[in-house]
């Protein structure tokens, strides 16, 4: 009996008379060698298509008639080396807010999510109340929130209230991004079939316990790749809190720069945010990779 | 993405630094600042300007007194709106022929050319900025000052030592940060505002108990913008805090405004300019 040819085999493929042995001859050894020569090729093409573009990019830019005038304004070595040490130390400011906010956002978030896709007819006055949270705080640019909250709250003069800018600025961040992330856990938590919820309740847990134990590690599992991504945008953001006075490496940058009028610093303050950020996109690419086991998806 | 192409950027960004250390050293060489020409080869008809025939002259928007009036700078009204056409008329410019375009401090000084032939937006002359522009001569010397409101409870100071342990607020940019830094050393860091409107928002709400800038925008702040502020004291910044025209670097055009200011400061218009719209400015004690 022949076995089954493979569904993406050619006529050639299929030797009558049994399967392929590795004493075969010729035909397997053709393949890989066709195959080979077709990767080396495709190699060959990347690599040449590579170094026309980048170096047709890089001979546009590097022989304009203005590149000396922008080199010298926007990588000037002397200008980093002197304001890099200082922007690097406001640079600090920028990790810690992010540290905090993103422990903030991930509890908000979470919270509203839950209230918001709970059913339970007792809550829905705060199934309102996380609907109108979310439409306002994600429908408001982050900056004017930032200035709203650090120029706004302390006019009201109330007593007990932080007037601290940098406190308010994070306080705008955590609400801003906390209604994102909400809207993402939210997203998790309905693509979880009905059914499992069912069965939860089938097998004795309460309402909490198919929550915490069936849903949501489904469905946190599943959105983390776009949660990861708003805490790439978060970490950027956090630049934002210069509007209300705060010292951060984005205005540190501007003041280097507006001292010696030489756009210079703020590409270092661009590579120190990239330093972060691209480690974060890798880990995103790293979990959200197809093939990955601990996605835990059913098969 | 791959990860060699996150590689590819580092080279990238090294290559504009590496590329950029050879055309470092001839940066530095004179910009023009300080040479003088002859006003008589300073004429409309033997300068080249922008705009055929016009002199185009920048300056940020909104435009604040005293240096500018109603946020108009063509109405001639304020001290550089004064200052910008008395240059324009030593060089052969009616009135007309001058126009105003707005030039936002951050891009004064981009590179690539200029849309202006001089921009006036009370501008420091440093030699830090001298290597990415030209600046004619002064036109003014700005001292620094300190406003504070009646309910920070500061009110008569003597020295810069009763500063030190005030919240600060000065304007992203300006002088008045290196002010604060290097005069008063304050022992909070001063908070750095993006314009003046914020400055002074920051002041009203007791977010900072004192903001540094220029002494003429303080004294318009106390009588216009801030009820019940006062001008605690002024100082000298440090070096000196002097006012130039920002023109493109090794301009022609630099020689013929530093002749229009020479001959400004020579028959007194430039010092009836600055009585007429900067009056005040004596007025505040002196610290140090």
């Amino acid at each position: 009996m022949t076995p089954p040819a493979h569904p993406n085999s050619t006529e050639a493929d299929v030797i009558p008379g049994g399967p392929l042995l590795p004493g075969d001859g010729g035909r397997q050894a053709a393949r890989e060698r066709a195959r080979r020569a077709k990767t080396r090729r495709g190699q060959a093409i990347a690599f040449l298509s590579s170094v026309l573009v980048l170096g047709g990019l890089a001979v546009a830019v590097f022989t304009s008639t203005g590149w000396p005038e922008v080199q010298a304004q926007f990588f000037s070595v002397e200008v980093f080396r002197d304001s890099f040490p200082g922007i690097l130390s406001a640079f600090w400011i920028d990790v810690q807010v992010f540290l905090v906010v993103e422990v903030i956002v991930l509890i908000l978030g979470l919270f509203v999510a839950v209230v918001r896709t709970s059913t339970n007819p007792a809550l829905f006055p705060f199934r309102v109340l996380s609907a109108l949270y979310v439409d306002v705080f994600r429908g408001i640019p982050v900056v004017l929130l930032i200035y709203l909250f650090g120029f706004g709250i302390p006019a009201l003069e109330l007593e007990g209230v932080p007037s601290d800018p940098l406190v308010l600025g994070a306080i705008a961040l955590s609400l801003a991004y906390g209604s994102y992330v909400a809207e993402v856990f939210r997203a998790g938590i309905l693509s979880v079939h009905r059914t499992q919820v069912e069965s939860g309740l089938a097998i004795g847990l309460n309402r909490f316990q198919t929550l915490r134990h069936i849903v949501l590690p489904q469905a946190i599992r599943r959105v983390r790749p776009p949660l990861l991504n708003d805490f790439i945008a978060l970490q950027k953001d956090v630049a934002l809190l210069a509007v209300v006075g705060v010292i951060e490496a984005y205005r540190q940058a501007q003041i280097d720069a507006a001292a010696n009028f030489n756009y210079t610093p703020l590409v270092a303050a661009a590579l120190l945010y990239l330093a972060v950020t691209i480690p974060m996109a890798r880990l995103l690419d790293y979990i959200s990779r197809p093939d990955d086991p601990s996605r835990g998806m059913a098969k | 993405m791959n990860l060699r192409f996150t590689f590819l950027l580092v080279p990238l960004v090294a290559l504009g630094f590496v590329t950029g250390c050879a055309s470092d050293s001839s940066d530095s060489e004179g910009s023009g600042s300080g040479q003088t020409a002859s006003l008589e080869d300073c004429q409309k008809g033997d300068i080249t300007t922008y705009k055929d025939g016009v002199m185009t002259v920048g300056t940020d928007s909104p435009a604040y007194p005293p240096y500018f009036e109603d946020d108009d700078p063509s109405n001639g009204k304020g001290f550089e709106s004064a200052v910008a056409y008395a240059i324009a008329d030593r060089l052969g410019f009616s009135r007309s022929e001058v126009e105003w375009t707005v030039v936002p401090f951050n891009s004064s000084y981009a590179p690539g050319p200029k849309k202006f032939d001089f921009d006036v937006n009370q501008i420091s002359i440093t030699p830090a900025r001298e290597k990415a522009v030209s600046f004619s001569i002064p036109y003014y010397t700005a001292n620094q000052a300190v406003l504070v409101t009646e309910d920070s409870g500061i009110g008569e100071i003597s020295g810069l030592d009763e500063l030190q342990d005030l919240k600060i607020g000065v304007q992203v940019g300006t002088t008045s940060l290196d002010a604060v830094e290097e005069e008063i050393d304050p022992s909070t860091a001063p908070r750095v505002y993006d314009n003046s409107n914020d400055v002074v928002s920051a002041l009203k709400q007791g977010q900072v108990d004192a903001v540094v800038v220029d002494l003429p925008t303080a004294i318009y702040l106390r009588d216009v913008e801030v009820p019940n502020s006062s001008v605690a004291g002024q100082f000298e910044a440090p070096g000196g805090d002097q006012w130039g025209a920002l023109l493109a670097r090794d301009s022609d055009l630099t020689k013929c405004v530093n002749a229009a200011l020479e001959s400004m400061k020579e028959d007194g218009t430039l010092e009836e300019i600055t009585t007429r719209w900067m009056s005040d400015a004596a007025s505040a004690p002196e610290l140090n």
